[in-house]
């Protein structure tokens, strides 16, 4: 059933008078010109109105918290309780950013821990908490590239490498930084064809941008050769930390040649994710770019913890917000990892590569085709949907519908855009047995219905609150906001 | 099965290209191209007068699976871009030899050498399935 806009529920006269009074206070102190002359076109509802409303759209969600969500990429993992309930501790919550560093020890304590901890799982010598979400770790570490080459008076390095199997970020970070994209292409296993980065290195290469494991779902093999490669060229190599979870407590990107690394705090460390955020997308450097971290940093000083800021790095790519970064998801990230612990770190990705590989073979024996067979998935996997496709219509968003109607997330659809009609599958580590299968099971049963009857599988979504939405005509005609039909008079 | 017009050169990126009587050439996306982006939501031009070489990125075609580069088939100087394509990005998709052309260049001397005819455009499709 569609539950009406709040504004379509609106009855002129009706209200909340204990939310709005019928009286609206004076505003005599502002100046006339700047007052309404008719009053905002709010909604008019009772109380018991708005907690229907908002309490029915919360039970419209689709969630973590409610469904198997295995949208490839994106890592939708449990966010712990524990996690959410130690951040909210009053004594967090109630701080001020600008309190004085000596009422702030406790939470200063937690965010230069957390950096330790950080530069530990990454083998890295520095780390920044600053950037507020993953575009701006990306940012703020191909800044930190620029910044580097610049230093040392090489002004003509402003080419980035990244293949083609790259998340769309990639390019677009680097274009944001001033550089050229130099795309490379992907061999037929999954790696990066390193003959074709031999021939794309130069005196103009700034560095390469690479996800390991990358978003094929696969470790990259050359991971050594890349490094020798555009290190031997002069330039650094850049660790898209998007899929870190699959190497946790098992394999270091500083140890893989990687001189700068971002981390989505959101997917491997399980702060909440979705919705536009806030998010956290931390930076962590090997030694000759430590100069050039985002400010400010927790450091030690006189037996306490203090912020570094402009006047004790002065070499810094500056200050990418007001304060730094978003807190109460960094002490999410703190307390997931100190309930895990080093050991519980590697059994996270341990348990994510078991669910991929196993959900992998699972629809391998089902009769699906993944996108590389002959390699292992990482902590996620490919799978084509091309054949299907083919022969019935049905086609890899087709199946994503129907697959809502089943009680599963989609998992991501069309990307990367080198497998055609592909779904990017990543279960993650929280997921038990019965659940993969459930998923495995729901999956052979659209295939079923596509080859029966691929019209039914086009009708999907049946059982969700809205139904097949035209995106094309949504992104043709963007249009956010709800409008008045009749507008306020002036 | 995709369209692919003979009378027409073609690229391994997909993009078809038509030698007019004027020395220019006008340049779009072949149908199995259009197909496989599904409907197109934008298209991004370059501005008239730009110079390019062959395989630079010239223009942006983003659907609602995807945003892809287009390449420049050869080298030469934007004349002109398809005007339509600001308001009815779908004319590529219903249209993509005809009113849904991307730009026209003035190709630099000798420089549609190297492309493919039909047959062999077509062929290279054919492979793919």
């Amino acid at each position: 059933m569609r539950e009406p806009l709040i504004f379509e529920q609106s009855r002129p006269g009706r209200r909340a008078p204990s939310q709005a009074p019928a009286t609206p206070p004076a505003a005599e102190d502002l100046p006339a010109g700047l007052l309404r002359r008719a009053p905002p076109p709010l909604p008019e509802v009772s109380e018991l109105q708005v907690v229907r409303h908002f309490t029915r759209l919360s039970q419209l969600n689709f969630s973590i918290d409610t469904h198997f969500y295995p949208l490839g990429s994106c890592t939708m993992k449990y966010n712990p309780r524990a996690s959410n309930k130690l951040a909210m501790l009053p004594g967090f919550l109630e701080r001020h950013p600008l309190e004085p560093e000596s009422h702030a020890q406790g939470v200063l304590e937690c965010l230069y821990e957390l950096q330790e901890m950080l530069k530990a799982v990454t083998g890295m010598c520095g780390v920044s908490l600053t950037p507020m979400a993953g575009a701006q770790g990306e940012f703020a570490g191909v800044a930190m590239i620029r910044a580097y080459h610049l230093a040392r008076g090489d002004t003509e390095r402003n080419q980035i490498i990244v293949p083609d199997a790259a998340h769309g970020t990639n390019p677009a970070t680097a274009t944001m930084c001033g550089c050229e994209v130099v795309e490379i292409p992907t061999g037929p296993d999954g790696d990066v064809d390193v003959q074709a980065l031999r021939a794309a290195v130069g005196p103009r290469t700034a560095g390469i941008m690479l996800t390991n494991p990358s978003t094929l779902g696969v470790f990259e093999r050359g991971i050594a050769d890349i490094a020798d490669v555009v290190h031997a060229a002069g330039g650094l190599l850049y660790y898209d930390g998007a899929n870190l979870n699959a190497i946790l407590g098992r394999a270091l990107p500083a140890a893989m040649g990687f001189d700068v690394v971002h981390i989505n705090l959101h997917k491997t460390f399980s702060t909440p994710h979705g919705g536009g955020g806030p998010g956290a997308g931390i930076v962590a450097v090997t030694e000759r770019l430590e100069p050039f971290l985002p400010i400010p940093i927790v450091g030690r000083r006189d037996g306490g913890y203090v912020w570094l800021a402009e006047a004790d790095r002065p070499r810094s790519i500056g200050r990418l917000s007001g304060f730094m970064g978003n807190t109460g998801i960094l002490l999410r990230a703190y307390v997931y990892m100190r309930l895990l612990g080093a050991e519980g770190m590697r059994r996270v990705s341990g348990y994510a590569a078991l669910n991929a590989n196993y959900l992998m073979k699972r629809l391998a024996a089902a009769g699906f085709s993944p996108a590389y067979p002959r390699r292992r998935a990482s902590h996620e996997f490919i799978i084509s949907l091309k054949d299907i496709a083919r022969d019935t219509g049905v086609n890899a968003m087709d199946f994503a519908k129907a697959l809502l109607d089943r009680g599963f997330h989609a998992p991501t659809t069309y990307f990367p855009l080198l497998v055609p009609e592909c779904l990017l599958i990543e279960p993650t580590e929280s997921e038990a047995r019965q659940e993969l299968d459930a998923f495995a099971q729901a999956m052979v049963e659209v295939r079923d219905l596509a080859l029966r009857d691929a019209a039914e599988v086009k009708r999907a979504p049946v059982t969700t609150p809205v139904r097949r939405l035209d995106d094309v005509r949504a992104a043709r005609q963007l249009d956010l906001t709800w409008q008045s039909r009749k507008p306020p008079q002036e | 099965m995709s369209d692919v017009p003979s009378g027409l050169k073609y690229t391994r990126e997909h993009e078809w290209l038509r030698q007019e009587g004027d020395g220019t050439v006008v340049v779009g996306i072949t149908d199995h191209a259009q197909h496989q982006l599904g409907e197109l939501v934008y298209v991004e031009l370059p501005d008239a007068g730009r110079s390019l070489a062959a395989g630079d990125a010239m223009a942006v075609v983003e659907s609602t699976k995807a945003a892809s580069d287009v390449y420049a088939p050869v080298a030469g100087a934007i004349v002109e871009v398809n005007p339509a394509l600001a308001s009815e990005p779908e004319l590529v998709n219903s249209d993509p030899y005809g009113r849904g052309w991307l730009v026209r260049l003035k190709p630099a001397a000798g420089s549609t050498d190297g492309l493919m005819d039909a047959a062999a455009y077509g062929a290279l499709l054919a492979a793919d399935h």
